[in-house]
């Protein structure tokens, strides 16, 4: 009996595995910190209970980079995933390489044009079909601020860049580090962002930084950009160089600096410390840009399944991504927005809603683009080009003209 | 038949190690050499463009910081681990007391990776937790050690921990190479009334070349390869200004999709390991015919 049960079960393993093995989704990403983690988490019940079994593919790091290679030589052995996590112009490259599933059937009956804004919805459409979900949409110009250190140092939350130069002179005679940054290349370029947008106004943004326009990037205002942007030295700390975004954030928490430029996912940062939005700290947009909105829209692109159990599994995966649950709780847990329209917005906070109402009144007036820090406006040879740039210049002594030369003539080197 | 077998034996033996060297490394090496020649960006594309990659890495301000970073960073890596490994090793060689303690605390170093080595001193060279803050704990406000968040002084905190990591070992080297020396001869210098300078700057230090040597090719592909401790160190930063080669090669290869440069870079680097490497052999292999 015991050696019957045994077979029995041994069948039925095999009789089952492939159906199992069908519908699976084999899930390549790097939110394994955290509040992210517990996001993913939840995507993976969401799909168990619909009878589709999750595969986790997490290859932690960040940034993503080694991910990215791990992705690269799966895709060549003809081994892709079902779904991995890119974003932005880099959807198109893998698009271009053929790697990519067609999902617009499930788009169609979801009516995902209706519910995602147009911005949103080009970046994950290749040669008109849908092939990736957008999970969310972050907002990339964000000064996060201490306000029990601007009142101890009589100082003014900032809402232009000269006015930043004015309070953070203040916050820095009053022995606070103004400026709480660290020295990475993606950070320097995030504050380098900010500044080109508020200084040069989005037209300017939209031309030189992400159509790479040399008649835009030879003007004056990209001088006057670097002007601004090489002021912002001194009111950073020696210690600097190297430090991780969430120590800087850290450092606003516990008063210690005053202000901080970095996207919306700081504010998990706030939270997991017990501070209240409004009171214990605020987010404000980045001086001169509260009218213009800088996008970072994180998302699964599908890869091209033989196996049909698979592909249906794919498009299973793709539904339950712009549900409304799913996309409730990530953007709660993620500190974004979500990238679905029209959501109800009780259980976010008046961050969250401030970004809500930007979004939407910015896309309108043309305020809205995308984040070239965040790999989300120019393909990653020319992101690359003005990172190297950036921080080069954030960290030496050259002169505004130095820094605006060795941009345009690395921007034209990576096209 | 069985005595052509085991005069066969030994290559069998070798052949799949040979198979595995000649696709791993050679295969490989002609791979990225034509990588380098194509307009290969986020995935390998065998269309060839001539040198347009190389014209590119030349072009870039970044490559040109890491090849500086990498003369800087040989010569003195080189020289001065040189240098402290000799004189450790002369002193050790004087029959000091607890000689197995000490040759065993300088050696430690080799025994920790680069990754390590590069988070230690990046903790010890912080101005806000290190030396800097050490000393003006100490009393002295006004002192300033800030070399590791400099852009000008940053190669040098590299060379500071890789000299730190590889003396030791460059002592044991010497240390062998000391002990290989015949006492008659250092006491035949005695008798004739040689001081201790001169026989050791006469008679051993030229004996020692092959030591110098080999000592000399490993520290400079050491040089050469340099990543990790770049990584843990600085990061390449600030900026970029404490790139090196290896590091370069890996951003543009692997996160900027521009695998063309990349290739292109690491066929320069291999140029360069070659370039110290054929005259080593050359010599190696001409000795051994004498």
């Amino acid at each position: 009996m015991k050696f019957k049960l045994s077979v029995l079960a041994a069948a039925t393993a095999m009789a089952l595995s492939p159906v199992s093995q069908a519908n699976e989704v084999e899930v390549l990403h790097w939110w394994t910190s955290g509040g992210e983690a517990a996001s993913v988490q939840f995507l993976k019940e969401k799909l168990n209970s619909e009878g589709v079994s999750w595969s986790d593919f997490a290859v932690a790091g960040g940034g993503g980079e080694s991910a990215m290679t791990v992705l690269k030589s799966r895709a060549i052995s003809g081994n892709p995933p079902t779904a991995a996590q890119i974003k932005g112009p880099s959807i198109q490259e893998w698009g271009e390489l053929g790697f990519l599933a067609d999902i617009n059937d499930v788009a169609t009956d979801a009516g995902w044009d209706n519910l995602l804004p147009g911005v949103v919805s080009d970046v994950m459409k290749y040669d008109g079909k849908y092939v990736a979900a957008p999970v969310n949409v972050h907002r990339v110009n964000w000064l996060w601020a201490n306000p029990a250190v601007f009142s101890k140092a009589g100082a003014t939350i900032p809402t232009t860049w000269d006015d930043f130069m004015v309070q953070a002179q203040k916050l820095k005679d009053a022995g606070y580090v103004a400026l709480a940054h660290g020295g990475q290349a993606w950070q320097d370029a995030t504050v380098f962002e900010a500044v080109v947008l508020g200084v040069g106004g989005a037209d300017y943004y939209q031309k030189a930084f992400v159509e790479g326009d040399m008649a835009a990037l030879n003007s004056a205002t990209t001088v006057e950009v670097f002007e601004t942007f090489g002021k912002l030295r001194q009111y950073i700390d020696a210690n600097s160089p190297g430090r991780d975004w969430n120590v800087a954030t850290s450092m606003v928490i516990n008063g210690e600096a005053g202000m901080q430029i970095m996207g919306d996912w700081a504010k998990g940062e706030f939270k997991v410390a017990g501070k209240n939005a409004g009171t214990d700290f605020v987010c404000v947009a980045a001086p001169g840009t509260s009218g213009s909105f800088t996008f970072n829209v994180d998302s699964f692109a599908f890869f091209s399944q033989s196996d049909a159990g698979k592909a249906d599994a794919q498009k299973a995966m793709a539904d339950a991504i712009l549900s409304v649950e799913f996309q409730e709780v990530f953007n709660l847990n993620k500190g974004s927005i979500p990238a679905r329209l029209g959501m109800d917005r009780a259980a976010f906070d008046s961050c969250a809603h401030d970004s809500m109402d930007a979004f939407v009144a910015s896309s309108q007036t043309g305020g809205l683009v995308p984040s070239f820090a965040h790999g989300m406006a120019v393909s990653e040879a020319v992101s690359g080009a003005i990172y190297d740039t950036a921080t080069n210049y954030f960290n030496s002594s050259d002169s505004a003209e130095q820094g605006a030369k060795q941009l345009i003539a690395a921007i034209a080197a990576a096209q | 038949m069985f005595k052509y077998l085991e005069n066969q034996l030994p290559k069998l033996v070798m052949a799949p190690t040979a198979i595995a060297m000649f696709v791993c490394m050679y295969g490989f090496i002609a791979w990225t050499v034509g990588l380098s020649f194509t307009k290969s960006r986020m995935m390998p594309q065998w269309d060839f463009v001539g040198l347009v990659q190389y014209e590119k890495l030349f072009a870039n301000p970044r490559w040109m910081v890491a090849l500086d970073n990498l003369w800087i960073f040989t010569f003195l890596f080189i020289v001065i681990s040189l240098f402290l490994g000799l004189m450790l090793a002369i002193f050790l060689d004087r029959n000091v007391r607890a000689e197995g303690a000490l040759r065993t605390i300088y050696l430690y170093p080799m025994a920790i990776s680069f990754v390590v080595t590069g988070t230690a001193w990046k903790w010890i060279l912080n101005p806000g937790l290190g030396i800097e803050k050490l000393v003006r704990d100490l009393g002295f406000s006004d002192f300033e050690f800030r070399w590791l968040v400099d852009q000008d002084m940053a190669i040098y905190t590299i060379v500071i921990a890789a000299v730190w990591q590889s003396s030791g070992f460059v002592m044991a080297m010497f240390l062998a190479g000391l002990r290989g020396i015949d006492d008659s001869l250092i006491k035949a210098a005695q008798i004739d009334g040689a001081s201790t300078m001169r026989t050791y700057w006469h008679i051993i230090l030229p004996m020692m070349k092959p030591v110098f040597f080999g000592a000399i090719v490993v520290l400079s592909h050491i040089a050469i390869k340099s990543f990790d401790l770049v990584q843990a160190l600085t990061g390449g930063g600030p900026g970029y200004a404490s790139d090196l080669p290896a590091n370069f090669m890996y951003t543009f290869a692997f996160s900027r999709a521009q695998m063309g440069v990349g290739a292109a870079s690491a066929v320069i680097m291999l140029c360069g390991v070659l370039a110290i490497l054929v005259p080593y052999l050359y010599s190696e292999l001409r000795s051994d015919k004498q």
